[in-house]
């Protein structure tokens, strides 16, 4: 560009005659710097984070090493630490959580997605996206005074009635444990499962449907033989960010399980979850051991959520990038 | 009509009603647990709930007042923690970010928001309780404060994302240099989503009780400054409802319907108000 006369670069410019919005180049980058420090404040965070569970759960990872993992016994008296019980309740209570969401999700997402018009649909994830803003005590609430009742006086001995040939239905009806707490924490899962189910089934493309009803297919051979299976990916992906949501989740989860350590194959005994034995006993840890073996639960805790997070968000990505839908966060 | 297409018929007319038998089932989920909290906590709501201290145990009567004010505290410290760090973090991400760091740091914000809200707690315990030795409002305002940070992030990040092109470009076009334009045209363009963000992470930790349980701890009375243990509705109504006495579980019931009342209020307000009709077309 050597033949544009008027050209003037940076360094033509006299320093004493620089104009207002030269003098604010250099504020481009403390801007620049200022936000970059923010952002990796976050990053600093997430290193202490891993850093201080790690290090601060060494002397439980030194002294019982993997056999934490399979220990049955909980005795802070004797110091002897074993996280099975807490580890089972945690994944019996996520399990029948998402038996019952996400049929109860991926069936209400399709009724949004595909069914309802436009403004009713709307109008329903505006509740539903509410149902997940219930903060978790309330759920436990509800759970303590109204749950656990009715679960001792009419669910649980119809159940007995019906199932009790299962081992899962067998035992006395206390009420609270496993099965109580999977009921309430897949009530607060449900919207998660709606919402990314929902998101996914609105990415599939509308000339796939299109080409299955011009085949003849009815509305529901269309919906769970074309769209369904052309998102299953996501909805893979909605189903382990509500596990990771309920392998987490600890009031609602400590105030109806039972918070009892023990193993059974019934799902009317009390239980226990790693959440839950975090919310009760840290506060009144006394001495290292004991502190670091619950922080070690934390640990683990953290990893699963870690994983099953990574996952979902990777399963969710390849779903709605085929098609027009977003991320949601 | 054949056998045939009459059971495909009819599969299609059962199957289809019993999604929307789901829908059915989770919206009511929503107005249960509304109307249950109003019916059960709205009667022992009086004045006195929001003005006086808890009654010594075994009392009845008293009131939550250090629980309000001790959750509007924390909310604070959660605000000026949490806010700044996020909002500017998320300009980063969408205005100056190169390609590695921004991908690192979204990816961390994605999981931190996945990290359970308890492990959040162990981490202000370590940072914070366990240097000072004893439990504080400020210990629980970093629990909530460190949760508020990836939300607002990525929430600010997405909505500067969608300030159109042709601002910006205006807005250079008039000499401003980029941090001019950051700052006086895409924020303000963007300020009603980012404000919808940070009220709704707000509201989100407002009803946060696991990571207090150990930081913020509890109290019966004041507590002053940020530096004792305070009280919060969420930990109180947890610690009532699972206590031994029938008046603590009214209680229970009453500051369940507040803090329901504040959670849901601000999320219908916000989302109503805040996200209908931006400053620029939205695409």
């Amino acid at each position: 560009m050597a033949t544009t006369p008027n050209a003037v670069t940076p360094a033509d410019v006299p320093r004493n005659t620089r104009t207002l919005p030269r003098r604010w180049a250099g504020a481009d980058e403390i801007a620049h710097l200022i936000t970059m420090i923010a952002a990796g404040a976050l990053l600093l965070i997430a290193v202490l984070l891993v850093y201080q569970l790690w290090v601060l759960s060494a002397e439980s990872r030194h002294k019982f090493g993997w056999s934490f993992f399979v220990g049955t016994t909980w005795d802070p008296v004797s110091g002897d630490f074993g996280a099975l019980p807490f580890i089972y309740g945690t994944l019996v209570t996520s399990a029948v959580a998402l038996c019952i969401a996400v049929p109860l999700g991926v069936g209400a997402a399709i009724f949004l997605a595909e069914l309802a018009p436009p403004k009713l649909s709307s109008s329903l994830t505006f509740v539903s996206d509410l149902l997940a803003a219930v903060p978790s005590v309330i759920y436990g609430l509800l759970g303590v005074f109204l749950l656990v009742p009715l679960m001792r006086t009419t669910i649980q001995p119809a159940l007995k009635d019906v199932l009790g040939f299962l081992p899962i239905f067998q035992g006395p009806s206390y009420g609270i444990g496993f099965l109580t707490a999977g009921i309430v924490l897949a009530i607060m899962i449900v919207p998660f499962v709606l919402s990314v189910s929902r998101e996914v089934l609105l990415a599939v493309p509308r000339d796939q449907r299109e080409a299955a009803l011009a085949l003849g297919a009815t509305k529901w051979e269309s919906t769970w033989k074309v769209v369904v299976p052309a998102a299953r990916i996501g909805i893979f992906g909605s189903v382990f960010l509500a596990l990771a949501r309920a392998l987490g989740e600890t009031m609602a989860v400590t105030m109806v399980i039972g918070n009892n350590p023990r193993i059974s194959a019934s799902l009317f005994s009390p239980g226990y979850s790693i959440a839950s034995v975090l919310a009760n006993e840290f506060s009144e840890a006394t001495g290292n051991l004991y502190l670091s073996a619950l922080i070690e639960l934390g640990l683990v805790l953290f990893l699963l959520t870690f994983v099953l997070n990574g996952l979902a968000r990777l399963l969710i990505l390849i779903t709605t990038s085929r098609g027009s839908g977003v991320l949601p966060t | 009509m054949s056998i045939q297409l009459a059971w495909r018929k009819s599969l299609n007319v059962v199957m289809l009603s019993l999604t929307g038998l789901c829908a059915l089932i989770t919206v009511s989920a929503l107005f249960f647990i509304l109307g249950y909290l109003v019916w059960n906590g709205g009667k022992d709501l009086s004045w006195n709930f929001f003005t006086h201290l808890p009654a010594p145990v075994g009392e009845e009567g008293g009131g939550m007042a250090n629980a309000i004010v001790g959750t509007l505290k924390l909310l604070l410290l959660a605000a000026v923690i949490g806010v700044p760090l996020g909002l500017l973090g998320g300009v980063y991400l969408a205005e100056f970010g190169g390609r590695t760091l921004p991908f690192l740091v979204r990816y961390t914000a994605d999981l931190m928001n996945g990290v359970p809200s308890i492990v959040m707690g162990i981490f202000a315990y370590a940072m914070v309780v366990m240097p000072m030795h004893h439990f504080s409002t400020l210990a629980g305002g970093i629990a909530l404060g460190v949760m508020v940070i990836p939300v607002v992030l990525r929430n600010t990040e997405s909505f500067l994302r969608d300030v159109p092109r042709s601002l910006r470009e205006g807005s250079f076009a008039l000499g401003a240099n980029k941090w001019r334009m950051v700052a006086s045209v895409v924020l303000p363009a963007a300020s009603r989503g980012i404000m919808t963000g940070v009220l709704l992470a707000l509201a989100r930790v407002a009803g946060e009780t696991a990571p207090l349980l150990f930081t913020a701890f509890g109290n019966r009375y004041w507590s002053p400054g940020f530096n004792q243990p305070t009280s919060s509705l969420p930990v109180i109504i947890y610690t009532y409802a699972t206590g031994p006495y029938e008046d603590w579980h009214r209680q229970a019931w009453a500051a369940g319907l507040v803090l329901l009342g504040l959670v849901l209020v601000t999320n219908i307000l916000v989302r109503a108000f805040l996200t209908r009709g931006t400053a620029y077309e939205r695409t």
